[in-house]
């Protein structure tokens, strides 16, 4: 299952973009969930009003037809909308994500993702340092942050967690103003310069991956990029601050500063469009095969959150109900 | 015996008359008292406090929320936890005022104005308190700059200003009246600034019927409004816990409903002891009896009742195959670093003031004032571990955080459950404490009803004493008399 998604996404460059909508034109007879939640399906919805406008037909209508026709097509859109909004977020992700992205004529956006290869990870920290002194952050604000945990059989491993870069982010919803917001690259990325600091996303975030910026923050001296969401540099005090996988980077094909300092390799930063993933160590992998050969996991599947982190467990640990 | 009738309903005006004269000197006493010097050192004492918490939010403003020693351990804090409190006691005034108005209770006249104002400030109150707890309140116009509507925390704020302004009107038109019968009585003793102020907001009120009939309908309207009203921002305060999150204990589907009891329950405490304090303060001891207290203590205890019922509810499945992280909440809270305060909350907010109004050697007013004054800080303090104990776990490695507060958080606490007391004080300097109008109509409405059973009684016994006068005669009809002499009893 968890090779699958990767492969979904891999191929969510043309020839998934293409398959979408030829998936749904076969109508299917009889109306089902699945029809309704696709409001806006041209073949659908005139099904729909065919068996709503033929109900009708037998009484007296008052009504122009062009009236009728209208109406049943407000309340079809209406109840299509309603099915949207029930619909299981996790379930609806990839398409909502389809929907969402703009069709561009050009070459398809990079869709960032990060695998982290626990094989390897010895637990040094290296990559929480180089963050902290690459974003110029404060000692207590670890934005990729490294648990020491045990595994079933007694024995310790080492788990680097950083934004997980959700494709369904809890955060995103809950924001009242905003201020988080999500890319066509799948970067969530927040607006300090809108932020309230309310701190409802930190309480929506299941991997705990966001921080309030409440120190002073130290001393920022002129930086390569200029400020922005994908270069919050200095952090904006009072707002909330995460992980940004150094997303002003990764266009110049820069590597985040946490895969940059990891001597053993652990930490891949790649693109689902081009299935391609590279290391610190100039390692360079199919993200499609990859995943797939080494059981990969993501964290609290169960939630929906989509997560664009990949794990590679390694020495059994049971990742999935973790925590 | 047309003359004794005669003096004896000219006894009973000049009677009335007194009696009204005298409600409508106690409903102004508080601005015609001269306050004493009890009363001066409370006030100052509420300001200092006020202005203490005020002081504290301008440093926090300053310095940024570092002040507060906020970790990411605990991201919310006692800020959300006044909030809900104070937001939620003014659920009361709306109940007493609302309900009893809905279900005719007659009883309820004496109380409205008071449990008005207090549900009128303690929303005020409320609602500012969630404005020390945004990291960046001088960005807080973006609510409706850039509202995300599918953040629970803008209907959270919608439902609020709606609630507010809702209860304000609430609050206002039942007083129209009450003010040109504040001026009446009052006269030149008002005072120019109280004078000018009746006259803008009484709007040109003359007691007219079709005045009356306006004001009628549309108080009763906004009594059947505010009750769904007061539900909604209830329960979407319990909505921005359960929607946002996935922690353990906030993501509960009984959190919505568990608020509503919550804010019911507080509510009616709240208004008991303010009705107690402005009894005792400006001896309405006449208007506001102790029966009043023990119906209030019956209203009281089902919501006591089922918010310890929906609390077990909320709890027992958790507790009993409860998941790693719901477990782990509530063993912090059952036996953990917590305990101690949990089990004053249940005993002190839940169990001792069931106990007061069960008992009926301890239904009586002090006790009931206890009970209430018990209620108000235990059901802060449940607000309290509701928002900190979840927050301060770490869903990644199921450890516990660290929650610490400093002199700032505690000062704007303060100063926030301090300026309740203070502004219900100043706002009765302001407007009549007494309903004078609802409560006349209230006496008028049962005097013609009486009247009404006097009439019939005398038609009655005038029947009896025909039919008794056709008994003598030996005819038949023991039956009606019978029925009549029943009836007369």
């Amino acid at each position: 299952m968890d090779g699958n998604e990767p492969e979904n996404e891999m191929a969510g460059g043309e020839a998934e973009k293409d398959a979408a909508p030829s998936f749904s034109v076969p109508a299917p007879s009889t109306p089902s969930l699945a029809s309704l939640g696709g409001g806006q399906n041209p073949p659908n919805g005139e099904d729909r009003r065919q068996a709503v406008e033929s109900g009708a037909a037998a009484k007296p209508r008052p009504i122009s037809r062009r009236k009728l026709l209208e109406a049943i097509g407000a309340v079809g859109i209406g109840v299509g909308l309603g099915f949207r909004v029930l619909e299981d977020p996790s379930a609806a992700s990839p398409a909502r994500q389809r929907a969402a992205a703009p069709r561009s004529t050009k070459d398809p956006l990079p869709q960032w993702t990060m695998i982290f290869d626990l094989r390897y990870c010895d637990g040094c920290k290296a990559c929480t340092a180089a963050c902290q002194s690459a974003h110029y952050l404060p000692k207590d604000t670890e934005w990729i942050k490294v648990y020491t945990l045990t595994s079933a059989d007694g024995g310790t491993y080492h788990l680097p967690k950083p934004c997980m870069m959700c494709e369904d982010p809890p955060c995103q919803a809950v924001c009242p103003v905003g201020a988080t917001f999500r890319t066509d690259e799948g970067m969530v990325l927040i607006d300090q310069n809108v932020c309230i600091g309310c701190r409802t996303c930190m309480a929506a975030c299941p991997y705990e991956s966001r921080y309030l910026n409440t120190s002073p923050m130290p001393e920022v001296p002129r930086q390569p990029f200029p400020t922005s969401p994908e270069w919050p540099v200095p952090q904006v005090v009072d707002t909330v601050g995460k992980c940004i996988w150094c997303a002003a980077r990764l266009p110049s094909g820069m590597l985040p500063e946490c895969a940059t300092s990891c001597q053993m390799g652990v930490i891949y930063i790649g693109d689902l469009t081009t299935d391609v993933a590279v290391n610190g160590q100039g390692n360079v992998i199919t993200i499609s095969e990859f995943l797939r050969d080494n059981d990969a996991v993501r964290l609290k599947e169960e939630l929906g959150t989509n997560p664009r982190v990949y794990y590679i467990p390694g020495h059994g640990q049971d990742l999935s109900g973790w925590a | 015996m047309d003359l004794t009738i005669d003096r004896s309903s000219q006894m009973d005006r000049s009677l009335r008359d007194g009696a009204r004269r005298e409600l409508r000197e106690a409903a102004v006493r508080p601005m015609l008292q001269k306050p004493g010097p009890g009363y001066r050192l409370l006030v100052v004492a509420l300001g200092a406090v006020v202005a203490l918490g005020l002081v504290a939010f301008v440093d926090q403003c300053v310095k940024g929320l570092s002040v507060d020693d906020y970790s990411n351990a605990a991201f919310w804090d006692v800020n959300i936890s006044n909030f809900i409190t104070i937001v939620g006691v003014a659920y009361g005034g709306a109940v007493i005022s609302a309900v009893l108005r809905l279900t005719g209770a007659g009883w309820r006249a004496p109380l409205t104005r008071i449990a008005e104002g207090v549900s009128v400030v303690a929303v005020l109150v409320g609602g500012a308190c969630i404005i020390p707890s945004l990291g960046r309140p001088e960005r807080i116009w973006e609510f409706f700059t850039r509202p995300n509507f599918s953040s629970p925390l803008i209907w959270d704020a919608l439902a609020i200003a709606t609630y507010g302004f809702a209860s304000v009107v609430f609050f206002y038109l039942p007083l129209i009246p009450d003010l040109v019968v504040a001026k009446q009585t009052m006269g030149d003793r008002a005072g120019r600034l109280r004078t000018a102020l009746w006259r803008a907001l009484s709007r040109g009120w003359e007691g007219s019927p079709a005045q009356h009939r306006l004001l009628g309908r549309m108080t009763g309207f906004l009594a059947i409004l505010i009750i769904p009203l007061a539900v909604t921002v209830h329960s979407v305060l319990g909505w921005a816990f359960a929607i946002t999150s996935f922690r353990p204990w906030w993501s509960e589907e009984l959190w919505a409903p568990l608020f509503v009891i919550a804010a019911l329950y507080s509510g009616i405490a709240l208004v008991i002891l303010s009705l107690a304090a402005l009894r005792h303060t400006y001896h309405l001891q006449n208007y506001i009896t102790d029966r009043h207290f023990k119906l209030l203590g019956f209203i009281l205890a089902p919501f006591g009742a089922t918010y310890l019922y929906m609390s077990v509810a909320d709890f027992l499945p958790g507790a009993y195959h409860g998941e790693p992280g719901t477990a782990a909440v509530f063993r912090q809270l059952f036996v953990g670093a917590y305990a101690p305060w949990f089990w004053i909350f249940v005993v002190g907010g839940i169990i001792v003031p069931l106990l007061i109004i069960a008992l009926p050697q301890t239904r009586r007013v002090g006790w009931i004032v206890f009970a209430a004054a018990l209620i108000l800080p235990t059901f802060w303090l449940n607000r309290v571990l509701m928002v900190i104990v979840p927050a301060t776990y770490d869903m990644m490695n199921a450890t516990f955080g660290v929650y610490s507060w400093t002199w700032v958080n505690a000062s704007i606490t303060a100063g926030a459950m301090a300026a309740v007391p203070l502004l219900i004080l100043l706002l009765f300097r302001f407007v009549p404490i007494l309903s004078v109008t609802e409560i006349e109509q209230l006496e008028a409405e049962q005097l013609e009803t009486e009247q009404l059973k006097a009439a019939r009684l005398e038609a009655v016994q005038l029947e009896i004493a025909q039919l008794e006068a056709v008994q003598l005669d030996g005819s038949e009809g023991r039956v009606p008399l019978g029925a009549l002499q029943e009836e007369v009893r």
